[in-house]
């Protein structure tokens, strides 16, 4: 038993000991230099990676509380790597900052969270782990502390996060009055799709749709993206919705599979309505924040699309696109972040003739871009093909349709960026830039990253493998 | 022979040396760049002649008939769907031979002609790396094992072209150009991702020979069940087919997706020549030839091949008839030209000499590669000489320029189809195939040669004759390897029209032999006589004639100017209903709520707390509205309404 703690946890365990660590120093008064503390965590997250890698171990604990199969073991891995790349990414931001441990205290109790919530089988535990996972993110929204932005982002994204819990709280509570038990597998026995079910089923999905800012659920996304710090925006945007996404089949493939037929519906419309309301935002947006959370918003649309299929097929394609989406997303919040820092310019126009100057972040930027619009052969096509074939196996080919229009949208506002960093024509362009190791490195894991998913198919026959 | 190391080689090279020269050119090969990219070009291009000598006369028959040779195949990726995966390998069979040979002698003179023409640029280097980026991306698309893996490099084929078009890029024009052929490619490219899918949906396989063998055969399972399933009247494997048309129309630039090519134009006069002359605007043609099989089963499907491709051949004829700008005339003559090979396809049966129709086409993109290149390598020397492109602007060029002139009136005979021109025969054949096939399609077809031959020499007498104006070039004619180009492409437009190409290439790789019927050959020669007649008449001299025809035909002349509108539709459909229904509603939303909290934000003073300011602005509480209605939303439609 107490060796089945130390295994199957053993993830929660060392994000456990990072938190208590940071802790003790603080509380020690440590006079540690902001990078001291960077690097410390930066390798603890590593040996986090290596051991999720390393020991392979299944099984339940805690009164069938909390699992771990390989697959979660993989989506840990996932999430723990993105928060990497966040974290060599902040370097520049953080290192002048009064309060860097207090940002990793708030940043790995959420990454905690998003574990606890991956290896729930059970409603409530989820629950608990959702929350762990977005009140500390909602004081690191507000974590640049001069910004009058940064903080009403932060009030807003608190109250709305509330508000979309208590629809999810009462949509388990109501759960539970209907069947009595809230652990996965007894919800998954006793459903049938009874009207009341499905009220519900439809208040989680609210919740669900809350995190991964789905449309209708998605307006706080925008203000909340643009006044975060963006390194939190990226968080946001990518890490904090990945988690969500993987518990979110699990809900609905194994708790909801017996209504199926119904949330396929709820999803095709969530799906149309989130692809075309992000694609248009998007497309007239200024602020390149602004630009990546809408832009973000229509990527949902697709996953929805992909996730509606039901199949094997369809979480291989989820996983692997959040996997290819943590590369590209972070990768264009990196480039924006460091000009953001260096010259603190975010607007599209201001990258006006990037190229002259800065070559290598530009083709960067170029690269991350091509692969969210989803251009061969960049591992972002990839992404966006398996998640089309999987929700085509439902031969839906008008929902097809509008995903490939969608795509072509889409192609025009990334292409918009492209244009202007490397085409339009820029008197006095922003100067080179000169980017720190931690940073470079982050750019690094994420090109490659890019590439060998979209060039290599190993990484999308081992998901598939492991899901099936 | 090793196939398989020698066709791995003609891909590898052009791909390093994009690399070489894409990393280093700037720095350590800025001279040599040029001459870097021409040698490895010079390189593939004997490699690839070799290839199709060994292929055609040696290795490629088995009993008569020539068998696809797979050179190279691995799995790439396995879906877990039905089986389906995606190999990547190298496929050669006559017509991906055949092209091989095309875009690397095509491409080997572009690189020779660029040597001199790009000779002051800036980023000459740059230039070269692109081109090389191209080359490798077209080899890549015309030796595909599977539809997935054309896919593929068709869409880098799009990505290295919208780089070449863009290559001017502090020019505006060049600028958009390149985005609008880049975005209209890819509008028809979503056809051709749909048409994949259905295609490796329905019948468990991406491969194109396991899909030929799968769906020619009308007994077989995965043909019956796309016959039988239909959506709104029509098959699903009719579906399939015209969506991956799609995708090989907007390539090709046939109508009405051909909005992009005209423009497409503002890119280096060199680029021209390579991308849409001869290599990616036939990727069209030669996507529909490689599902030939498929394709000749389906009417419907064939139906709208033929008729598209004979539109655009009328079409873009009739608008060349008006354009002064000289590449644009070139353009829509390229347009009106893989017109013609597309409703060759469309017309032909399969099999023997039915499959005429096939072989014609395949006869004549080959030919035309050769004469529309040497057209637009010309089209560049006049431009370097008279630093515009409007026709206006030029005259009496014959004595400045004597050995452009003389290719330049050589490849117009050419493409006009005059004998014992390359040009002649192959649309002699596709004449004879339209007559076999669809009476009405060549009636289109013997009215488009009578304009082409008109068009090319209106060009031709415009630029050559008429009066000499004032030009000030600082430099002569242009260096050896601008001339050379010209020469070697007149050679080639004189010899392959002797080629015996039905016996190699042909729909079922059985050869057959074709033969010249004098008596069929007396309307078509008569159209171009007469064509060219009347474009000596009206403008060997200059005169007042064509503006008094102008101002006699009135609207048509106007409306073909204009080219029949067809840019102002397009506008009329994005701008007035597109964004005025869809963009400036969302845009007022996003104006009047999301922007204007952000507003609010920025105004609010110092000594009220934003917080508290954030909060009375309301528009939290708007967002939880919309949240607590779209839930209730949902839960309304499905327990009420969808039960």
């Amino acid at each position: 038993m107490v060796q089945d703690f130390f295994l199957l946890m053993r993830s929660e365990l060392m994000l456990i000991l990072i938190i208590f660590g940071l802790l003790f120093l603080k509380l020690g008064n440590a006079r540690l230099k902001n990078e001291t503390v960077m690097n410390m965590v930066n390798v603890v997250l590593i040996a986090t990676l290596a051991m999720g890698f390393l020991v392979k171990d299944t099984g339940m604990i805690f009164g069938n509380m909390f699992h771990t199969t390989d697959l979660i073991r993989l989506e840990k891995n996932i999430l723990t790597l993105g928060t990497l790349i966040i974290s060599l990414q902040s370097y520049q931001w953080l290192k002048a900052h009064k309060h860097a441990m207090e940002f990793y205290l708030l940043l790995i109790s959420t990454l905690l969270g998003m574990f606890f919530m991956l290896s729930s089988a059970n409603l409530l535990m989820f629950y608990l782990g959702l929350e762990l996972s977005t009140i500390p993110l909602a004081a690191m929204v507000n974590f640049d502390l001069h910004k009058k932005q940064s903080s009403e982002a932060a009030f807003k994204m608190i109250v709305s996060s509330a508000f979309s819990s208590a629809l999810l709280l009462m949509g388990i509570s109501w759960m539970y009055g209907i069947v009595g038990s809230v652990s996965y597998s007894a919800i998954a026995a006793a459903i049938s799709g009874s009207p009341l079910e499905i009220l519900a089923f439809v208040m989680i999905l609210a919740g669900f749709g809350f995190k991964i800012s789905a449309v209708p659920f998605h307006l706080w996304t925008a203000d909340v993206y643009e006044g975060a710090p963006i390194p939190v925006t990226s968080y946001l945007s990518v890490i904090s919705k990945g988690a969500i996404l993987f518990v979110f089949i699990t809900v609905l493939y194994s708790v909801f599979r017996s209504m199926g037929d119904t949330w396929y519906y709820m999803l095709y419309i969530l799906s149309v309505a989130t692809m075309l309301i992000g694609n248009l935002f998007a497309m007239r947006q200024q602020n390149m924040k602004r630009f990546l959370a809408f832009s973000s918003i229509a990527q949902v649309g697709f996953i929805l699309l992909g996730i509606s299929g039901q199949s094997v097929a369809s979480s291989t394609s989820l996983i692997f696109f959040v996997l290819i989406y943590i590369f590209s997303n972070l990768a264009a919040f990196g480039v924006v972040s460091l000009v953001s820092s260096a010259y603190g310019k975010e607007k599209v126009d201001d990258y006006k003739g990037f190229y002259q100057t800065n070559p290598l972040l530009a083709w960067t930027l170029a690269i991350a871009l091509f692969s969210l619009a989803g251009i061969p052969p960049t591992a972002g096509f990839f992404g966006k093909f398996f998640l089309i074939l999987a929700g085509a196996a439902k031969g839906n080919w008008l929902l097809i349709t509008i995903a490939a229009l969608n795509m072509i949208i889409s192609l025009y506002y990334y292409l918009r960026v492209v244009k202007a960093m490397f085409m339009d024509h820029n008197a006095a362009p922003l100067e080179k830039i000169n980017t720190p190791l931690s940073p470079k490195i982050a750019l690094i894991i994420c090109i490659v990253g890019i590439l060998i998913t979209g060039l290599y198919s190993g990484a999308y026959e081992y998901i598939y493998s492991l899901v099936s | 022979m090793n196939y398989a190391l020698l066709s791995a080689l003609l891909l590898l090279l052009p791909l390093a040396s994009f690399v070489v020269l894409g990393i280093w050119g700037r720095s350590i090969f800025r001279k040599a760049s040029g001459i870097i990219g021409t040698a490895v070009l010079g390189t593939i291009a004997a490699l690839s002649v070799y290839i199709a000598c060994q292929y055609f006369l040696v290795d490629g028959q088995l009993n008569g008939t020539y068998q696809p040779i797979i050179a190279l195949q691995t799995e790439w990726l396995k879906f877990g769907y039905k089986e389906l995966s995606i190999d990547i390998g190298i496929l050669l069979d006559p017509i991906s031979v055949m092209m091989l040979v095309v875009i690397t002698v095509v491409s080997l003179m572009v690189h020779i002609f660029s040597l001199g023409y790009m000779k002051d640029e800036e980023r000459y280097s740059t230039y070269f790396a692109f081109l090389s980026l191209f080359t490798f991306s077209m080899l890549g698309l015309v030796i595909s094992v599977n539809i997935f893996q054309i896919y593929m490099f068709w869409e880098l084929v799009g990505v290295s072209s919208y780089l070449l078009i863009g290559f001017f890029f502090t020019k505006p024009s060049a600028v958009a150009a390149s985005k609008k052929a880049f975005i209209v490619t890819r509008f028809a490219d979503l056809g051709f991702l749909i048409g994949i899918l259905i295609l490796g949906i329905q019948t468990g396989t991406l491969d194109f020979s396991t899909i030929i063998d799968r769906l020619s055969n009308p007994q077989s399972e995965a043909f019956i069940s796309m016959t039988s399933a239909g959506f709104l009247g029509l098959s699903t494997l009719t579906w399939a087919l015209i969506l991956v048309f799609m995708g090989g129309a907007g390539k090709s630039a046939m109508f009405p997706l051909h909005i992009w090519l005209p423009d497409a134009m503002e890119g280096p006069t060199p680029v021209s020549a390579l991308i849409h002359a001869a290599t990616m605007v036939v990727a069209g043609v030669y996507l529909v030839a490689r599902l030939f099989p498929v394709f000749h089963l389906d009417e419907i499907a064939m139906s709208v091949v033929a008729w598209v491709g004979a539109t655009s051949a009328l079409f873009a004829a009739i608008i060349a008839t008006t354009q002064t700008d000289i590449k644009r005339v070139l353009a829509y003559s390229t347009m009106s030209q893989i017109g013609y090979m597309m409703f060759s396809l469309g017309v032909s049966g399969y099999g023997g000499e039915a499959g005429l129709g096939f072989t014609a086409s395949m006869f004549h993109l080959f030919t035309h590669a050769f004469f529309k290149s040497l057209l637009f390598l010309g089209a560049g020397a006049v431009i370097h000489y008279v630093h515009s492109n409007d026709m206006t602007d030029m005259g009496g060029l014959r004595k400045h320029m004597p050995v452009t002139h003389a290719t330049f009136l050589l490849a117009c005979l050419a493409i006009a189809g005059v004998p014992p021109l390359s040009g002649f025969f192959s649309k002699e054949e596709i004449l004879l195939a339209a007559y076999e096939g669809n009476k009405a399609i060549y009636f289109i077809a013997l009215f488009t040669a009578g304009l082409t031959a008109f068009y090319m020499f209106r060009l031709y007498f415009m630029i050559f004759w008429q009066k000499e104006k004032h030009y000030d070039p600082h430099h002569g004619e242009g260096p050896m390897s601008m001339k050379l180009p010209l020469i070697v492409l007149s050679l080639l437009t004189i010899v392959t029209g002797f080629i015996p190409f039905a016996q190699y290439v042909s729909s079922n790789g059985k050869g057959f032999d074709t033969h010249l019927h004098l008596m069929f050959s007396i309307a078509p020669v008569a159209m171009v006589i007469i064509g060219i007649g009347v474009a000596y008449v009206l403008y060997q001299k200059a005169n007042d004639k064509p503006t008094n025809l102008a101002n006699a035909m009135g609207g048509l002349y106007k409306a073909a100017y204009r080219k029949f509108y067809i840019d102002e539709l397009y506008l009329f459909i994005t701008h007035k209903i597109i964004f005025r229904f869809i963009g400036k509603p969302a845009a007022w939303t996003d104006k009047n709520i999301v922007d204007g909290t952000v507003n609010t934000v920025a105004s609010a003073t110092d000594d009220v707390s934003f917080m508290i300011k954030g909060w009375q602005s309301g528009k939290v509480q708007q967002y939880a509205m919309y949240f607590f209605a779209g839930a209730l939303l949902l839960a309304f439609i499905f327990i009420y309404l969808w039960h």
